[in-house]
């Protein structure tokens, strides 16, 4: 019967379709991060190389697979459900997983962009001076955001400048190149690239907004409470690495050549953007960030950002749409639909020293 | 099936019916079961929006203002179109160079072994050389198209200018044709159905230069749009668009398709 073949056929196409899906929803003890290059991620990269995130997978007798990635890609691979966990800023997490419905714990915070983030121009005195020009940057992202606050600050509105839309790959040849482009936006290690570049001078960046920029480790909601055991092992190796590079001396200066190799700059140059990334060097200063009333007063902006956007969603009725929760419990946004979380429970076991030690 | 892998296999009109859209139909299937089960996970899955969101997406972009108050779909069309269309027009002129080059030796001399190689280099790669010689602007994206296009419509003139056979060309001296005549009255016309077939082929080589090149620098265009919309994984954006720019593809390839057969009737006969 020649029909029923095909039938056959349609049905096995049909049925591997299906597990393929289905695969997504099994138990695990293995589990993914995606990372991407940032002053403040190399730890990450450094806890690959070195075997210190191994190590402590093993301590839980689990497996953490590191993935580098670019960073856009690296965040869809979150919202896909691809990656358990990722590094983003406070607002991707905001605007993409969160917003996407995907239930997402900022489980450790890593720093705060302290000047790792600028407005760089050619010729043009003060930010009222952008007024007509055309400005460079990746739209929608933190330099969106930044520039977005720096017009806020001196009451020029978005719509008196054009934005466009400039790969973060090509933003730094193209803008020293030709010298008609006047305004950039652009974040480390691009920034230093086109600051060293004669007659470019800095007008505004983010140490004047220090706390709105975070950069943070994040983990699927549901990943992490099915298996708390991957969120210690994260937090474990992550400040194991901290207090290795906070340490002074020769200890630290491998550790941080290392990750500025990794990172394709020189230790002076990783140094520096270092000193522009207010790092959170203990559990108890991410806590402490955490907790603070601080933190709520600028997810109020960054969200609000966000909303002003489209980044909610351009159909979204409020900026209240996706709800934020804090370790003290209260609820910025809509309380039924809780999608970013900043929890501290896990960084102060690592501060109490109740994570595992062998 | 017996007949299936038969060069003289005749199937009935509801055959060749049913089985042309089965792929269609196991691909749209596919999608629907996928976004179906995303959404039961997850109502809000933005990954794979329902058909209902895409439309809610295509109208919001087809009829409403968007924050800058555009009707962004129509202006990024324009935008798209005006470079592409810039761009083919520029890679016409490809075709007398190709035709040039076919039969002049000194201008073969000149540009062939130049243009082989050019022709191989991976454009995409040289994108920031690119924007330091013709800025950030309209230029560079209509430029990067050129570049990835033009070599291969001039090469394929060349090969079919030097398939003409030399009979024609010693009869046309004979009978008193100049040499430019010879290029561009007989040969040129001889070659342009088949060429207009190549740049056709080549619409989505085109297309993906465009798309490429609106994602590094653009303030409109359908590459553009669906670059930045990615930063908030608005897939019910993204695919609508996706969706609109493989018609308009299909589009213009069937236009070319008809010009060929109405204009050209007289090709391979």
């Amino acid at each position: 019967m020649p029909k029923c073949r095909s039938l056959v056929a349609a049905l096995v196409v049909a049925g591997l379709a299906v597990t393929a899906l289905a695969q997504l929803a099994l138990a695990k003890d293995r589990f993914t991060l995606a990372v991407s290059i940032y002053a403040g991620w190399m730890p990450w990269y450094y806890a690959k190389d070195e075997g210190i995130l191994k190590k402590w997978a093993e301590r839980y007798k689990i497996a953490i697979e590191v993935v580098e990635m670019d960073y856009i890609p690296s965040v869809e691979a979150f919202v896909a459900g691809k990656v358990d966990a990722a590094v983003m800023t406070n607002m991707e997490a905001l605007a993409m997983p969160a917003k996407s419905g995907v239930d997402t714990t900022v489980l450790i915070m890593g720093d705060y962009s302290n000047g790792n983030d600028a407005l760089l121009v050619r010729g043009i005195p003060d930010v009222k001076g952008l007024k007509g020009t055309r400005v460079y940057l990746v739209e929608l992202s933190v330099s969106h955001y930044l520039l977005a606050r720096a017009l806020e600050m001196h009451g020029v509105k978005e719509s008196e400048l054009t934005v466009v839309n400039t790969s973060d790959s090509d933003i730094a040849p193209a803008f020293i190149a030709n010298k008609s482009q006047k305004a950039v936006v652009t974040w480390n290690p691009m920034l230093m690239n086109i600051e060293q570049t004669p007659g470019v001078s800095k007008i505004f960046d983010s140490s004047k907004i220090p706390g709105e920029i975070l950069d943070l480790l994040v983990v699927n909601t549901k990943v992490l409470n099915d298996d708390p055991r991957v969120g210690e092992a994260l937090v474990g190796a992550w400040y194991e690495v901290m207090s290795r590079m906070s340490q002074r001396g020769p200890e630290a200066d491998k550790a941080l050549t290392a990750m500025a190799n990794r990172a394709n700059s020189s230790l002076n140059e990783y140094k520096a953007q270092l000193r522009t990334t207010a790092m959170f060097w203990t559990p108890e200063a991410a806590g402490d960030y955490a907790r603070s009333t601080e933190i709520k007063e600028k997810m109020d902006f960054v969200r609000n950002f966000a909303f002003k956007h489209g980044l909610l969603g351009e159909n979204a009725p409020s900026v209240d749409i996706v709800g934020i929760s804090y370790p003290d419990g209260t609820i910025q946004g809509d309380s039924r639909n809780v999608k970013l979380r900043f929890d501290t429970r896990v960084v102060d076991k690592a501060k109490t020293g109740q994570l595992r030690q062998n | 099936m017996k007949h299936f892998f038969r060069t003289d296999a005749q199937p009935s009109v509801a055959a060749r019916w049913l089985l042309s859209i089965l792929f269609f139909v196991l691909l749209i299937a596919a999608y629907l079961a996928g976004s179906s089960y995303r959404h039961r996970e997850n109502p809000q899955d933005k990954v794979m929006p329902t058909v209902s969101e895409m439309l809610d997406g295509m109208k919001r972009s087809a009829f409403e203002r968007d924050r800058t108050g555009e009707l962004r779909l129509w202006v990024d069309t324009f935008a798209s179109a005006r470079r592409f269309g810039i761009a083919i027009g520029v890679i016409f002129l490809a075709i007398p160079l190709g035709v040039g080059m076919g039969l002049f030796p000194y201008v073969e001399a000149l540009f062939h072994s130049f243009l082989v190689f050019f022709d191989k280099i991976p454009a995409l790669s040289l994108l920031p050389i690119l924007f330091i010689v013709f800025g950030l602007d309209e230029l560079s994206k209509i430029a990067l198209i050129v570049l990835g296009v033009f070599p291969t419509v001039a090469l394929d003139a060349y090969l079919r200018a030097r398939s003409i056979p030399r009979e024609q060309i010693h009869k046309a001296q004979t009978l008193g044709a100049s040499e430019h005549e010879i290029a561009y009255r007989i040969v040129m016309p001889q070659i342009f159905p088949k060429m207009l077939d190549t740049i056709r082929l080549n619409l989505k080589a085109a297309m993906l230069l465009l798309i490429a090149g609106e994602s590094l620098a653009a303030t409109v265009g359908l590459g553009y749009r669906i670059f930045v919309v990615r930063r908030y994984v608005a897939m019910d954006i993204i695919i609508p668009y996706v969706l609109w720019m493989t018609g308009l593809l299909f589009l213009s390839d069937w236009f070319i398709q008809w010009v060929i057969r109405r204009r050209y009737g007289w090709l391979d006969k």
